[in-house]
């Protein structure tokens, strides 16, 4: 069993976040030997800045079968969250109450219902139900819902978690597991070697029989180095914070969750700038008056903490799951919903890797689709 | 095309705090011509130190001392400088637009924007954390806070009062009291007695400083007519919904208990450095004196274009320096936008620069003396850290071993930051027990990266921002 | 627990006000702040914590501890060491996180998914 002092490992995963770490966790459940490769305390660090979303209700355009990965992602979430409480005893805060997309004109309306029908009408797109909410239906809820909030688009499979307690019951899992979590060890270079590969980090050499990439933005440097072509970028998202308040919101919204410990967090933004993390006040106060004519009380609240933060985006928007054919047992894992696919990243796409093979479920995923151009659709 | 939102005012300069740095960098450059506009949140100018100077209740200047009315010589020359000055007003984000900065201020809940070509940031200093068993309970306060009682309404304590900790203010702000009339019961000093020698190399420097006569008197003051306790190693504030006694041992293997209404806590001051930390300047871990402060060139300027930083909040100094450090500023600042010539600004310059050298002379000695102990710095078990989510010392541990590698990893783990005073309790004490678990000297392990905004603002206020066309597409919809 | 010193304040035309704090009337000057006035009263107290419910006082009196918290005439999470008193202002303890609004919002316990 490796330790922080051996320098060799079975499976090294490169990246400490969401999705490294889920893969990690999930790996060491397969009883395989994991070493994780983390930066320090100043990175990019996606995963802190997370909304928190376990969210099924949008995805798939273009790729159903990325909507059935986040349908199964979203029912593994339930066993996912009781194996964390069990074994760390901290808990991610999963709530799946199903989740609401505000509509706040007739124009909205529209053009909701217009995406959804022609979402669920893709050829193998998986069943689920959904429906459209009107404003009757969402005053009976939330009687607090704003004047101009015309209806919702609702799931029952949409809910939302903790990122920031899901890493942490993630990091103390490893310690349970024997995962040996490498800070402060920025990857430089991944280097095959004949058996295996060997990962030049911190100014060391360490050894690895496998090695799974999930850098984040970083992975579109490391991936050509075993082959594979990753081709992330930035699009920054920006949240605000308000203080915490009594319980009043059960349904995560795309736009506006309440958390466990009662702050609440407005989102959604897509922003191209680069890798610049800073917050735009022209998108801040687009952000706030989205919220307050949700709902009009939380004018009142105040705004305690607000940050940018960069997505990691593929061209089309959808997951990169990579095998190297050059390099076999080079694996490269990537997502913008770090937390909607942690249940599959750790109970479905780890076991895949501790097999050494991904199934042909993952095949749409493989980055071969930029190559080839198939089902192509610049997101 | 990017369009930007209306801006309401343009300043030549932007002077966030209105203590003697920040009255002074404001007045010099009102008089050399510039448009000058100062943001502070008190009601009048003075800061912490110059508190109420303009208003005050008390008439006879004995009680808090020369020092304190050498403030009102600031305040004159200030408002005779008809800078701008907004009271009540909170800077709540500043970014960089093109070559000037943009501020946006709350005040009476409606957010301006404001900008300028340079910022000085003149926002002080706070007190240490003083994270000590029970320190929460409703009684315990901060030295600076009752001082701030004194200054702005004459009020003295009443009731059982006890002093507890270490440095200059301690002995101050007692013989202030007594001055006034009101009660201290005791007074505990923490200040370890290693120390003292170690501070006699500064000596000769305090000796020929301006604290001499004043530091020692005031020794004198206090020590006649109250009880000092002095090598106290550790004390608690004990009570269930408020302080009722205080606990405490010595070096000497002794304890003792004294029972309280008021328990006044003090380990020193530390700067200010929400803002700066925000905007993305550099800092720097001072060993000498345990805190965070920025780097700055020779003219007080920081990591960031256009942003000076004077006062307390640039290094602790105390009041005189932070008056000839905003002059300092200013002259740099009035340089660039035109107003004076290198030659003139360096001959000015260097007879500030004196005077800062003397405001400095003298310090390191009690500096050296009054450097709060470890053990009054860095807690354990239930003690709390973070007042505001509640995380303890132990918890601060329990996540080192963990492999937390760093504050902000921290803060994402424990919430330990993440409440409404973002930090200002328990930064320091959280980074420092990091530091000692992990082995990582604090100049390498970093602090918080604290966000926008520095203080909380309605939602409403954000909603009221002007719309931009780039803010209107980036936002999700349908 | 503080008092104006009769030794040091010269009695001046400092306009008397008072305020009500939960059922009390509390006598304060003009010019002080909420904070000032609550801890001259007695312990301070003005708020119990969202986390444990423990109580809390104000600590710093500039606004940087945030312990201040206390609702003002209605407005819940005001900075009381920030606000000027005056006549006739309903101060309450800030008990735990705010509630959202009072009217118009339904309340919702944290319930368990099944």
């Amino acid at each position: 069993m490796s330790t922080p002092q051996t320098a060799h490992t079975r499976f090294a995963v490169i990246g400490g976040g969401l999705v490294g770490s889920a893969i990690a966790y999930g790996l060491a459940r397969q009883n395989e030997e994991v070493a994780v490769f983390d930066e320090g305390d100043l990175a990019f660090r996606a995963s802190r800045a997370n909304f928190g979303l376990v969210w099924v209700q949008s995805k798939g355009l273009g790729m159903p079968e990325y909507a059935e990965w986040t349908l199964r992602s979203a029912t593994l979430w339930r066993e996912f969250a009781a194996g964390l409480i069990d074994s760390t005893g901290v808990d991610p805060q999963l709530s799946q109450p199903g989740g609401l997309h505000i509509l706040l004109s007739d124009d909205e309306w529209a053009r909701r219902k217009a995406f959804l029908e022609k979402l669920h009408a893709q050829p193998g797109f998986p069943k689920y139900s959904w429906r459209l909410l009107d404003r009757v239906d969402l005053k009976s809820m939330y009687p607090g819902i704003g004047p101009e909030v015309v209806g919702a688009s609702f799931t029952q499979y949409d809910g939302h978690a903790n990122p920031l307690r899901l890493l942490r019951a993630l990091h103390t899992a490893f310690a349970q597991q024997g995962v040996v979590y490498r800070p402060h060890h920025a990857v430089d270079r991944i280097e095959p070697l004949a058996q295996g590969f060997a990962i030049h980090a911190a100014g060391k050499r360490y050894t690895c029989e496998r090695v799974v990439i999930a850098a984040g933005l970083a992975n579109a440097r490391l991936a050509p180095m075993v082959g594979l072509n990753v081709p992330v970028r930035p699009q920054r998202g920006e949240i605000i914070v308000l203080e915490r308040m009594k319980p009043f919101l059960r349904h995560p919204i795309l736009t506006l969750r309440q958390t466990g410990e009662g702050t609440v967090m407005i989102a959604e933004a897509k922003v191209e700038a680069g890798f610049d993390r800073s917050t735009d006040m022209g998108v801040l106060g687009a952000l706030a008056r989205r919220a307050v004519k949700t709902f009009p009380a939380l004018a009142e609240a105040r705004a305690v903490r607000m940050w940018g933060a960069l997505r990691i985006l593929s061209p089309d928007g959808f997951p990169i799951y990579a095998q190297s054919e050059r390099h076999p047992g080079a694996f490269a894992a990537t997502c913008h919903s770090g937390v909607t696919l942690a249940g599959a990243h750790a109970l479905d796409l780890a076991p895949q890797l501790a097999a050494a093979e991904l199934d042909a479920r993952m095949r749409p995923f493989s980055p071969q689709r930029f190559v080839e151009g198939v089902n192509y659709v610049p997101h | 095309m990017k369009t930007e939102p209306h801006i309401e005012t343009h300043y030549d300069a932007l002077v966030v705090g209105a203590g003697p740095a920040g009255m002074s960098a404001a007045s010099a450059l009102a008089e050399n011509g510039l448009r000058v506009g100062v943001i502070d949140e008190q009601i009048a100018p003075g800061g912490q130190i110059y508190r109420a100077v303009g208003a005050s209740p008390l008439p006879s200047r004995a009680i808090l001392g020369d020092d304190y009315w050498h403030g009102e010589t600031l305040l004159q020359r200030f408002i005779a400088s008809k800078a701008g000055y907004l009271a009540q007003t909170t800077v709540w984000q500043i970014d960089r637009v093109g070559e000037s900065w943009r501020m946006a201020v709350s005040a009476a809940g409606e957010s301006r924007l404001l900008s300028a070509a340079h910022v000085v940031l003149a926002t002080g200093a706070q007190e240490r954390p003083v994270p000590v068993p029970g320190w929460t309970l409703p009684g315990v306060m901060t030295v600076g806070a009752t001082q701030v009682l004194l200054k702005t309404t004459g009020a003295v304590p009443q009731g059982a009062t006890v002093l507890a900790g270490c440095g200059p203010l301690l002995w101050l702000y007692a013989a202030q009291v007594l001055r006034a009339g009101g009660r201290i019961d005791a007074l505990l000093d923490t200040t370890p007695r290693t120390q003292r020698r170690a501070a006699m190399k500064h000596l000769f420097d305090f000796l020929r400083s301006d604290y001499l006569v004043k530091g020692v008197s005031l020794l004198m003051e206090v020590k006649r007519r109250i009880k000092v306790i002095s090598g106290v190693t550790s004390f608690r504030a004990t009570g269930i919904d408020a302080a009722d006694a205080v606990e405490y041992t010595r070096d000497d293997g002794t304890h003792g208990r004294l029972p309280v209404d008021t328990l006044l806590i003090h380990q020193g001051v530390v700067p200010n450095v929400n803002l700066s930390n925000a905007l993305g300047c550099e800092h720097e871990w001072n060993d000498a004196q345990c805190c965070w402060q920025p780097k700055l060139d020779a003219w007080l300027h920081s990591s960031q274009p256009g942003v000076f930083i004077a006062g307390d909040g640039s290094g602790i100094g105390g009041a005189r320096a932070a008056e000839a450090q905003g002059e300092l500023a200013a002259l740099q600042i009035a340089h660039l936008a035109g107003a004076s010539d290198a030659a003139a600004r360096d001959a000015t310059a260097s007879a500030v620069r004196a005077r800062i050298a003397r405001a400095l002379r003298g310090r390191a000695f009690f500096e050296t003396m009054y450097r709060p102990a470890d053990a009054m710095r860095i807690p354990g078990g239930d003690t709390l850290v973070c007042r505001c989510e509640e995380v303890t010392a132990q918890q601060i541990v329990d996540a080192a071993q963990l492999g937390c590698s760093g504050p902000n990893q921290l803060k994402a783990f424990l919430r330990c930051g993440m409440g409404p005073c973002q930090g200002r309790m328990c930064g320091l004490t959280a980074c420092e027990l990091l530091a000692r678990e992990s082995g990582t000297p604090m100049r390498e392990l970093g602090y918080y990266t604290l966000r926008f905004p520095t203080k909380p603002l309605t939602l409403a206020e954000i909603a009221a921002l002007p719309a931009t066309e780039e803010g209107e597409k980036a936002i999700v919809t349908a | 627990m503080f008092r104006i010193s009769t030794k040091a304040v010269v009695p001046r035309e400092r306009r008397t006000l008072s305020f009500v704090f939960e059922n009390t009337t509390v006598r304060a000057f003009e010019g002080q702040t909420v904070a000032q006035a609550l801890v001259a009263a007695n312990s301070g107290r003005c708020r119990t914590t969202p986390v444990s419910g423990s109580a809390r006082a104000p600590y710093c009196l500039m606004g940087v501890c945030f312990d201040c918290l206390v609702e003002i005439d209605g407005k819940q999470n005001q900075q009381s060491c920030l606000v000027p008193v005056r006549e006739g202002m309903q101060v309450k303890v800030q008990r735990g996180e705010r509630l959202l609004s009072p009217d118009g919002v339904s309340e919702w316990e944290n319930v368990s998914e099944d």
